[in-house]
């Protein structure tokens, strides 16, 4: 398992996505404008390794976990699983690779069907998976649940039973029941209590370790991430702001919003009080964008030039780009 | 305790009855809250913080609530016992409350400058300009730019972390003794809370009030408290001030609350994990109701309700066992 | 090695924590609903007239029934309930089974317990069947406008539909010519579009090509301004037309209340189509690879049943209701044959006479609708997820 880790092999590539929404107003619904939920994201993920996409709540986030699961179609650029590129793909194409990418949701409450006991719910991904015998079906159930710390005689019971924990446990197992390769974790801890939300990152870590899983792990929390990843998107309106591995991110962070990011996580540690620059308040619309640099408003280093210019990335170490260029200059 | 107590809790009980099933959602609370300080009550969902803030208020739906004993003193009267008059003049004049959920607890169809104004002026009569006057003075106070324009506006038209700015202006609008907030960042971007803790922090010195502030995030107790109350299943785990409980946590829930936290630092090592799921206040463990949990448990805790033990200068822990143990 | 792993592994999980005991949906249902005294009165109503309507039906029909509703007797007309069969002037076979008359009889001397029992199956028939057609055509439709929605109908699918729908309607015309030529050309049209499907991603645009490919309309907004249209109709009024029309038989007044009322359950279950569609747990399984048919039928639809349910129910009693106005204005089911509407309108000549003739199956309807009303109202509350705690 480790010599295949160490090849470096890239499960899912993404290569500028784009997607916007349109704003539509009047009597003849005339397009007003464009969302730029996704307005030309990249990045790979490699086998068994854990990205994180860190952003705030509407920076398009969520909507790249829903272009690469194919439950919306991208307007442009190339999503490149295992070798092909899956966004040109038609329903029927996507029907047998659909079960190599799965997700895990926020919303513990909302994601199982609550009127399908949770080993139904489990045993619709065995049936995608063309396991026809009942028992055989019933053995991997069995076999799901425990790998995932609930015991087997939890199946035939109904979601309302279970706590927020042991329902994401679950919602794990449903996932894990069609042999994916990528799991994307939207948020999967934050609607956690604190002492189970530990008990969902080790979950994720020994699945990680037996199953040589990737995951696309989607937070706003950088203590998370920090602790989870091994590399790091930082988002911002729809773009990746910058990019390096986990260490790097936290060591040298380059970017104005990763340094506002970075000096508002809350450490544990009384004595020290963080004294950050407070960002401006967002005034703008926070949706809409105009020329030049997404965080312009914002920016405690704005100069003119960044509200006319489109900025691109500058290199600032191996595999640490930074989309500023004010980063150049230094 | 000392005559700078501004409000006091004692043994607060609150249970709520419904289909059968009796919740002790808050078991015998007592804590105080003293002059110009910021104490924080800790705990995951369901452990009895919020019902514990509710009932200062006199905001407990009862039925299916019911408040079974305890006292709660404030300026030498117990509000438990006034009536709904009363404790109107209490609410808003003496003790304010910001809420976790800044859309819904600001009504869509009034503008901002509206709904503050109403808030001064059920407490004091002034003239129409002066409350104006009064509000704008307000938003400014939150850290609201152009506030004058900004009273036009509707709720919708502002982000997150202005609408809690704007709550918060309301809580102020009568110079309150004591702010109760409940968990008033968890809705919000990282940075935004960051902002509003610092505001907290900022107007707490400068008013020289208090702050009753309700989390489930030990990384906002360790920045804006300066007391800890941590709160399980309804019961009042430990307390002491904020380096006490960081630094040296007592209580079993604590230690393995800290110690499981995920942070940059711990990579590569596994975290710690608290064992099982929090409990549904209708269906508590008996005697210490982090037992089945806890790795310390020994067979008394299952039957015996834990005392409080006393570490000295105020830190105090429910926890027999690591008492005797450690000395 | 393993062996250590799959310990740590259930470390975090080693107390289980214990569940509540087990309670299927229907005991958690019951247990809410038994707590709802008027519902259970409607439910203990609702069961007692199907009893009856069952038992009457056998009681009623056949050569020989037990009770004969058609049972002529002039000599004993207008005799008040309980009162005892004059003797002397019946023959054997027209002795009522009850040795009295229950609930009196009619004009023509009928049983009126006879023709009640025989009028309840009707009214249940008419109930059921009318409300399962409604509910049937309602899921179908709102259910295709809920999660098809978005999709839109091009041009010139609009063209074909007209050009077959033109056809057929010569041909039953008997235009035959015309019509077969219409409806060839139609079929040639969808044929040739099926052998140059691949081919249409290559983007040969001519102007005529892209007006037909444009989109006219979204199926969504489709359905729903056809639901707009149906329900600008006073349906009473159609529906009297339409039996104006067609033969009287009870199965054509089930048809026509079955399909002029099918728009209500078409909005809730579009309705709850939408918000479910936005749950995470149908993007789940979508995310699994399940088939959309799949998807719709065994996710979703038991989600949405639940309005569709209360809506039913009380659409019954509107159908009963629908079905005993008809009668009693002569257009429902054709006499001899009983049911509740034509008993009353029978009887309304003699409401001083005989006041039973229209109290009788006046209270009857009165009470049926009151207990289904009562009994979805019961299974409206009981239902609502807002009323079941979330734990």
């Amino acid at each position: 398992m480790e010599s295949v880790r160490r090849q470096n092999h890239i499960i899912l590539g993404v290569q500028s996505l784009k997607k916007y929404f349109s704003i539509r107003r009047g009597f003849f619904q005339r397009v007003a404008g464009w969302v730029k939920a996704v307005d030309g994201v990249s990045f790979e993920i490699e086998q068994g390794k854990t990205l994180g996409l860190v952003g705030e709540s509407g920076c398009g986030k969520t909507t790249v976990a829903r272009l690469i699961l194919k439950l919306l179609e991208p307007d442009e650029g190339k999503i490149i699983f295992q070798g092909s590129d899956i966004s040109e793909f038609t329903e029927k194409d996507m029907k047998p690779h659909r079960k190599e990418i799965q997700i895990v949701f926020q919303d513990p409450f909302g994601s199982l069907n609550p009127r399908m006991t949770i080993g139904l719910s489990i045993e619709e991904g065995l049936r995608i998976l063309g396991i026809k015998s009942g028992r055989s079906r019933k053995e991997r159930l069995e076999k799901l649940l425990k790998m995932v710390g609930m015991s087997p005689d939890s199946a035939d019971r109904y979601p309302h039973e279970f706590s927020g924990g042991q329902r994401q446990r679950i919602c794990i197992a449903r996932a894990l029941s069609v042999d994916p390769s990528l799991v994307i974790c939207d948020e999967p801890i934050s609607a956690l209590d604190v002492s189970i939300q530990a008990q969902i990152i080790n979950l994720l870590k020994d699945l990680q370790d037996r199953l040589g899983l990737s995951y696309l792990f989607i937070s706003h929390d950088l203590n998370v991430v920090g602790y989870l990843c091994n590399t790091i998107y930082v988002m911002y309106k729809g773009q990746i702001m910058e990019s390096a591995p986990a260490e790097e991110l936290f060591e040298n962070p380059c970017h104005p919003y990763t340094m506002s990011l970075l000096s508002a996580i809350l450490d544990p540690e009384p004595g020290k009080r963080q004294k950050m620059k407070l960002l401006e308040p967002d005034l703008s619309d926070s949706l809409i964008t105009s020329a030049g640099c997404n965080f312009q408003g914002r920016c405690p280093i704005e100069e003119p030039r960044c509200r006319k210019e489109e900025i691109s990335f500058e290199k600032v170490g191996e595999k640490h780009i930074v989309r500023c260029w004010k980063v150049a200059e230094k | 305790m000392t005559n700078d107590s501004l409000i006091s809790i004692h043994d607060l009980k609150v249970y709520f009855r419904s289909n059968s099933e009796h919740a002790r959602a808050v078991d015998g609370v007592s804590f105080e809250v003293r002059r110009e300080e910021t104490i924080c009550l800790v705990g995951e969902s369901g452990c009895g913080k919020t019902v514990s803030a509710l009932s200062i208020l006199g905001l407990i739906p009862t039925p299916p609530g019911e408040i079974a004993g305890g006292q709660i003193l404030f300026a030498d009267q117990n509000l438990l016992e006034l009536n709904e008059a009363d404790m109107q003049k209490i609410r808003g004049n003496h003790i304010a409350m910001v809420f976790q959920e800044p859309l819904t607890s600001l009504n869509p169809v009034f503008t901002i400058g509206d709904q503050i104004g109403e808030a001064i002026s059920i407490h004091k009569k002034l003239e129409a300009e002066a409350v104006r006057e009064n509000c704008i003075q307000l938003l400014t106070d939150v850290g609201i730019s152009s506030p004058a324009q900004r009273l036009k506006d509707y709720p919708h038209q502002l982000s997150g972390g202005q609408r809690q700015r704007v709550m918060i202006a309301m809580a102020l609008a009568c110079d309150p003794d004591l702010i109760i907030a409940d968990e008033p960042t968890t809705a919000l971007d990282v940075t935004v809370q960051a902002q509003i803790l610092q505001l907290f922090r900022s107007i707490q010195k400068i008013r020289s009030m208090s702050v009753l502030y309700i989390t489930h995030d030990l990384g906002v107790v360790a920045n804006i408290a300066d007391r800890v109350y941590v709160m399980y299943a309804g019961i009042i785990t430990e307390h002491g001030n904020t380096a006490q409980i960081f630094h040296d946590a007592r209580h079993p829930y604590t230690q393995g609350l800290l110690a499981s936290l995920p942070s940059r630092s711990k990579r590569g090592t596994r975290l710690h994990s608290i064992p099982g799921a929090v409990p549904n206040p209708a269906h508590k463990p008996g005697g210490c109701p982090f037992h089945p949990r806890c790795p310390y448990a020994i067979p008394t805790c299952s039957k015996e309700y834990p005392q409080m033990c006393d570490y000295g200068q105020g830190h105090l822990a429910r926890c027999p066992v690591l008492f005797e143990g450690g000395g | 090695m393993m062996n250590i792993e799959e310990k740590t592994f259930n470390q975090d999980f080693q107390f289980q924590v214990p569940l509540a005991p087990k309670q299927t949906r229907l005991q958690a249902f019951w247990f809410l609903f038994k707590q709802n005294r008027l519902a259970i009165v409607g439910l203990f109503i609702f069961i007692l007239f199907f009893c009856s309507a069952l038992i009457g039906l056998f009681l009623t029909s056949g050569p020989e029934p037990i009770f004969d509703p058609a049972m002529i007797r002039l000599q004993e007309k207008l005799r008040p309930p309980l009162a005892k069969p004059n003797l002397d002037s019946l023959r054997p076979e027209e002795v009522p089974t009850l040795d009295f008359y229950l609930m009196g009889t009619d004009d023509l001397g009928r049983d009126v317990f006879a023709r009640m029992l025989q009028g309840a199956w009707v009214s249940l028939t008419v109930g059921f069947v009318a409300v399962g057609i409604a509910v049937l055509i309602g899921i179908f439709m709102g259910g295709i406008a809920g999660y098809f929605g978005q999709y839109h109908i091009k041009i010139d699918h609009i063209l074909l539909t007209f050009i077959l729908v033109s056809g057929a309607g010569l041909v039953a015309v008997k235009l035959i010519h015309f019509g077969a030529l219409l409806l060839l050309l139609g079929l040639g049209h969808i044929l040739y579009s099926i052998l140059t499907k691949k081919r249409s991603r290559e983007k040969a645009v001519s102007s005529w090509s892209a007006f037909l490919s444009k989109n006219a309309v979204s199926v969504d907004t489709l359905i729903m301004r056809i639901v707009d249209i149906m329900l600008c109709f006073p349906s009473f009024f159609l529906i009297l037309t339409v039996v104006a029309l067609l033969p009287a038989s009870i199965y054509n007044i089930m048809i026509v209340i079955g399909l002029t009322s099918w728009m209500g359950t078409t909005r809730f279950v579009r309705a709850e189509f939408l918000s479910l569609r936005e749950q995470d747990f149908v993007a789940a399984v979508k995310a699994l690879g399940v088939s959309n048919f799949r998807i719709i039928f065994r996710h979703m639809m038991p989600n949405a049943v639940a309005p569709v349910l209360v809506s039913a129910t009380i659409g019954i009693a509107t159908a009963i209701l629908t079905e005993a106005g008809l009668s009693f204005l002569g257009f429902g089911v054709p006499p001899p044959h009983a049911t509740w509407g034509n008993i009353l309108s029978d009887g309304k000549r003699f409401i001083f006479d005989a006041p039973w003739l229209t109290f009788i199956p006046g209270i009857a309807i009165l009470i049926v609708v009151l207990s289904f009303n009562l009994f979805g109202e019961g299974l409206r509350d009981t239902l609502n997820p807002r009323l079941r705690e979330r734990h």
